[in-house]
């Protein structure tokens, strides 16, 4: 038992530990924060003018710019998680984290805890400029539902970029480029700056692995209820969610622990510049 | 050594330094993985990024393509990989070898011409560039019959405006190397910051006359809406900017050689300056762990 509350206070401590720099880095240098908001609402900006060109109805500018909030998270997945090892072993942190007694998952679930509530921020200034410079209104239909549906793509989304880390550990440059390859790719499959009922029933099935997918469809859905756009009903997207989330914290647990063996064996944990 | 001698060998000097550049840029793009790896990559980035584009019009226009702005959009995004290709490839070269492989010093103290380094990494990310924007291009013409005839299309306007629109925004990459080399914590943002800004402005996707009247006008005043333009006369015969129509041919092409020639004054002037400044301050072979 005295051990076992020992271990629980390192795993909390290391879960602090590895989000502070996320939340602290935030207003240590605040010209990041400029950037990474005025970045993703550039692009956002784009997309929204394309439909204006087109002469789209007014839903979809609101369903582009919370794509485009929504991709901060996703960028966030996989730059500062996905990549994270990959960072960490070319500067040499990465070594120094093996040999702490600690927990690896804790480290990991510090970075996703990080990120999430600092990706927050920036999603949210998106969103709300977004909103602002485009005279976007949401009307939401249930705050309850919004909300549980946020919080589990949130959660099912740092689940699977737990999976991409320790699977990004045995890579070198690969990684990188992998990451980049995860970009546009999951911009269309996850429907970011359309609705996804478009792709069709199975594509769209096919990506709704990816719990971004669901999680944007859902809120769409609340925020738009008239806009008939839907994939799924918001109740099954909601349990495919939840299922999502605990199977990726799952399958992150076991991948780590398979992953980092092997990158031992291979030698592959301080290798550098490769 | 006479002057012309020394001048034959900085010439020699130059050229060695592009060619070994290119290659060099062309194994770091393309040696990561094996080729088949390399090839699934090169297809699938740049069609999933035209695929975005293609949704979001056939959702609006009920699956219909014959709009002329369908290859407005498509042509434009295709040529755009460009603009991400050089800006990127010049000024992310610096923190590759400064940052990342930390051999820039080295680079410095090697009888190397680093303008044409430069130049030559952003040759080979264009290389990169070419293969997804003939992917791309050729996706479009097979899957969405894309009005494309590359035998009638005008090539007397399309190579112009290519090369000259491919040279200035090489020159665009080595203004922002030149950001690069004195700037610690904000390079990562640089590229990204103006190609965005640039897919915004110079109607990269959608026409300029949908932007409100101030950004038309800063639009209107950069290269890039030009170089794009008149690739898109050049291949499709028409322009579906009203705000661009009233522009000829060759205006379009007098714009866009005088606005890289501007370009490049500057950038040569500011890249002198900030490699100056960056070796006043010892930041050649500064490592600041971001």
């Amino acid at each position: 038992m005295k051990n076992f509350r020992r271990e629980l206070a390192v795993f909390v401590r290391t879960v602090i530990g590895r989000a502070y720099p996320r939340l602290i880095g935030l207003q240590r240098e605040r010209s990041w924060l400029f950037f990474e908001i005025f970045l993703p609402l550039l692009g956002t900006s784009a997309f929204v003018f394309i439909y204006r060109a087109l002469g789209a109805k007014p839903e979809f500018t609101g369903f582009v710019v919370l794509g485009g909030a929504m991709t901060a998270y996703w960028m966030n997945v996989l730059w500062s998680m996905a990549t994270q090892f990959y960072w960490e072993k070319e500067t040499g942190n990465l070594a120094l984290y093996l040999i702490a007694p600690t927990s690896r998952m804790a480290i990991l679930l510090g970075m996703a805890l990080g990120g999430m509530i600092s990706t927050t921020v920036r999603a949210l200034a998106v969103l709300v400029l977004g909103s602002l410079f485009f005279g976007v209104t949401f009307t939401v239909s249930d705050w309850g539902s919004l909300l549980l549906v946020f919080f589990l793509t949130l959660v099912a989304l740092y689940g699977l970029g737990m999976i991409f880390a320790s699977a990004f550990l045995l890579y070198g440059r690969e990684a990188w480029h992998m990451a980049n390859l995860l970009q546009e790719p999951v911009f269309l499959l996850s429907g970011f700056y359309f609705p996804i009922k478009s792709l069709g029933f199975w594509i769209s099935a096919g990506a709704s692995l990816i719990p971004i997918t669901l999680g944007l469809d859902a809120m769409r859905q609340l925020l738009y209820p008239q806009a008939g756009w839907g994939f799924l009903d918001v109740w099954v997207e909601t349990l495919i969610l939840a299922i999502l989330s605990v199977v990726f914290l799952v399958i992150a647990h076991r991948m780590l622990l398979w992953l980092e063996n092997v990158a031992r064996r291979e030698g592959r944990l301080t290798v550098r510049g490769q | 050594m006479t002057t012309q001698a020394l001048r034959k060998e900085t010439w020699r000097e130059s050229l060695r330094s592009l060619k070994v550049a290119i290659w060099l840029g062309w194994q770091i793009e393309s040696n990561w993985t094996d080729p088949f790896l390399f090839a699934a990559y090169s297809l699938i980035k740049p069609i999933a990024g035209a695929m975005i584009l293609v949704v979001m019009y056939l959702v609006v226009s009920g699956g219909q393509t014959n709009n002329p702005l369908f290859p407005y959009i498509y042509l434009g995004n295709a040529f755009y990989i460009y603009v991400g290709s050089v800006l990127m490839g010049i000024s992310y070269a610096v923190i590759d070898d400064r940052e990342h492989y930390g051999v820039l010093k080295y680079i410095y103290v090697s009888p190397i011409q680093v303008y044409f380094y430069l130049l030559g990494r952003g040759v080979a990310r264009t290389l990169t560039g070419t293969i997804a924007v003939i992917i791309t291009l050729a996706f479009g013409a097979l899957v969405f019959k894309l009005p494309i005839n590359l035998i009638t299309m005008d090539h007397a306007l399309f190579w112009p405006v290519f090369l000259i629109g491919l040279a200035g925004l090489a020159l665009i990459g080595i203004l922002l190397a030149g950001v690069t080399l004195i700037t610690a914590r904000h390079n990562y943002f640089m590229g990204e910051a103006v190609a965005g800004a640039l897919y915004l402005l110079c109607g990269a996707v959608f026409p300029l006359d949908v932007l409100p009247k101030f950004l038309q006008y800063i639009g209107l005043g950069l290269p890039m809406t030009y170089w794009l333009e008149g690739l898109r006369r050049a291949m499709l015969g028409t322009s579906a900017s009203p705000l661009l129509a009233p522009f000829s041919n060759e205006t379009i092409l007098l714009i866009l050689i005088s606005s890289t020639l501007f370009v490049g004054a500057i950038s040569l002037s500011f890249y002198r300056w900030c490699e100056r400044h960056a070796k006043e301050k010892g930041l050649i072979d500064m490592q600041t762990m971001y």
